[in-house]
């Protein structure tokens, strides 16, 4: 028996089932010595439906993602486009532009901090952009700003990841297809429409799919910029199991959590399958 | 097509980009090369935060962070080398001998054994640290390195990798091995894995940047700095207050270095190592 199949079975598999059935009990991470641990029936699941702190955690959650996918994406398309054309030194524009995907999380947050600040960047940007006539913000403590910003740190440093995914998309296109399509006159504007969107299929679903997973398990950014306020703005599915989970040792709610929570990445995933079609399928 | 000013427009744009995606590390280069708090403050406030004259540079945040007795820099940095090099070194051995297995060996449920890989793929971490964290607590392994590594070696997506890349190489080098009467393990150390150098690069980047940046796990698992990671002991200095931006940054450059300095080196191979993870399914 391979060791990596061991180590899958006991640290994947069995926490997976572990997750299952704790599910259904009211398991605590220190156990009540006077409290046995009891089959709760589908009461976990019950209650986190109800709970209007998990409702709208999973709600914020969707909306970083429906905000973030399409911002990154489309950016990365566009540098990945840049770069794929007659650019001079492109492999240093490369190298840059994928460069903050290597910075930890933490410090971009400690960073793009110091500039959302009260007294920082953006605000005196926005003061001498607007001549003093917009009031400052405060960013990352005001219930309708918080998670943009987390929205525009969380791109700026996975941007190259797509970026570069997109670029071999594009390498992958067929030459001939634009040589034809300049014999029949078409316009660089319909040139990107008709062969390079069409020729990206299968990269723009795994793109989409993978940010969007990302997405979904946003945590660290929350967890140290704005600890999930103001008034629960910012709260995640990711940071609400860890809040119950571990911060109130409710075992067996966590983890009726994370089934959920591993459901609707499970989704995701299987709506990413559907939708990949082989090579053959698309020309 | 490709007039000149098609190009200028095109260089321009690279260039601005090039200021957005700089901008935040120029500012924490030049926020931790200062030395005066005050000046800091104003400074952030305004474009000066992207840039010291060499007349400010000052080593003092730095002196100030690797001597704080509270918060051990070096050893945090420590933990986070060790641990990542350990999952690395390790998971690139297990896995890839896991693929080995998957793509050479026949057995039964060799089938299954796949597929059940391909599905593991999907479970992300996150669904899995709570009943991770029960069992490591019930084992009494809270705040330990093994903690930290060894439920992170065995890696579904490395294995798939591996196997990918396995099932490709052509047979014949291992049958003629198999005729010189060479073992099944002779086989994979000898003739499989020194030509698994570009597959074997991916998935230590991989799985490298990934537990470089692991931060759930080791802030639900490590109580004091003993074998705290670098990433986490830097959140934590973060939300203490009062702010210390240059310190702050001096511990944020100091961290981004080892991975900026492999990134600059080994470019190449970091790029096509997020291609490599692409290209599946």
């Amino acid at each position: 028996m391979s060791p990596a199949l061991v180590l899958g079975f006991v640290f994947i598999i069995v926490p997976f089932a572990l997750a299952i059935v704790l599910s259904f009990t009211d398991q605590r991470l220190v156990p009540n010595p006077n409290l046995p641990t009891r089959l709760v029936g589908t009461l976990n699941y019950v209650r986190l439906f109800t709970d209007p702190n998990f409702l709208q955690a999973f709600w914020n959650t969707f909306l970083f993602a429906l905000l973030v996918v399409p911002f990154q994406t489309s950016i990365a398309l566009a540098l990945a486009v840049l770069i794929n054309s007659r650019l001079p030194a492109r492999n240093v524009f490369r190298g840059i532009f994928f460069l903050p995907t290597v910075i930890t999380m933490v410090v971009v947050c400690v960073v793009w901090f110091s500039m959302f600040k009260i007294d920082g960047f953006f605000n005196t940007v926005l003061g001498l952009v607007s001549l003093g006539l917009i009031e400052r913000v405060d960013w990352l403590r005001n219930p309708y700003t918080a998670l943009p910003s987390i929205v525009l740190l969380s791109a700026w440093q996975g941007l190259g990841f797509q970026m570069v995914v997109y670029l071999a998309g594009l390498q992958s296109i067929n030459e001939e297809l634009y040589d034809a399509a300049r014999v029949d006159g078409a316009t660089r504007w319909q040139e990107f429409w008709r062969v390079t969107m069409p020729g990206l299929r299968n990269t723009h679903v795994f793109v989409i799919i993978t940010t969007t997973i990302l997405a979904f398990k946003l945590f660290t950014q929350v967890s140290i910029l704005t600890q999930g306020g103001p008034q629960g703005a910012t709260n995640t599915v990711v940071h609400y199991l860890y809040e119950v989970g571990f911060r109130r040792g409710r075992v067996g709610f966590a983890a009726a959590t994370a089934v959920v929570f591993f459901l609707i990445v499970l989704i995701i995933s299987l709506i990413q399958r559907r939708m990949i079609k082989s090579e053959e399928e698309i020309t | 097509m490709n007039s000149r000013s098609d190009i200028i427009g095109r260089v321009v744009i690279g260039l601005v980009m090039t200021l957005i995606v700089l901008g935040p590390l120029a500012l924490m280069f030049a926020t931790s090369l200062k030395s005066n708090p005050q000046q800091i403050l104003v400074d952030l406030g305004g474009f000066r935060a992207f840039w010291v004259s060499p007349a400010d540079v000052s080593p003092d945040n730095y002196h100030t962070v690797l001597t704080d007795q509270q918060a051990p820099f070096l050893r945090f940095m420590f933990n986070s080398i060790l641990i990542v090099f350990s999952i690395v070194v390790l998971g690139v051995f297990a896995n890839s001998l896991a693929a080995f297995a998957l793509s050479r060996l026949r057995f039964g449920g060799r089938a299954l054994m796949l597929g059940v890989i391909v599905a593991l793929m999907i479970i992300p971490i996150e669904a899995l640290v709570v009943p991770l964290l029960l069992m490591v607590n019930r084992v009494g392994q809270l705040d330990t390195y093994q903690a930290q590594i060894i439920p992170f070696i065995a890696h579904p997506l490395s294995i798939f990798l591996f196997y990918q890349f396995f099932t490709k190489l052509p047979k014949d080098l291992d049958e003629a091995a198999y005729l010189d009467g060479a073992t099944p393990f002779q086989i994979y150390r000898k003739v499989v894995l020194p030509l698994s150098l570009p597959v074997i690069a991916t998935v230590a980047i991989l799985q490298g940047l990934e537990f470089w940046n692991a931060y759930l796990w080791p802030l639900m698992i490590t109580r004091g700095p003993e074998v705290r990671p670098v990433s986490l002991a830097l959140a934590q200095f973060f939300t203490t207050p009062p702010p210390q931006w240059g310190p702050q940054m001096a511990f944020s450059v100091m961290m981004s270095l080892p991975v900026l300095v492999a990134y600059l080196a080994f470019q190449r191979w970091f790029i096509q190592s997020v291609v490599g993870s692409a290209v599946k399914g």
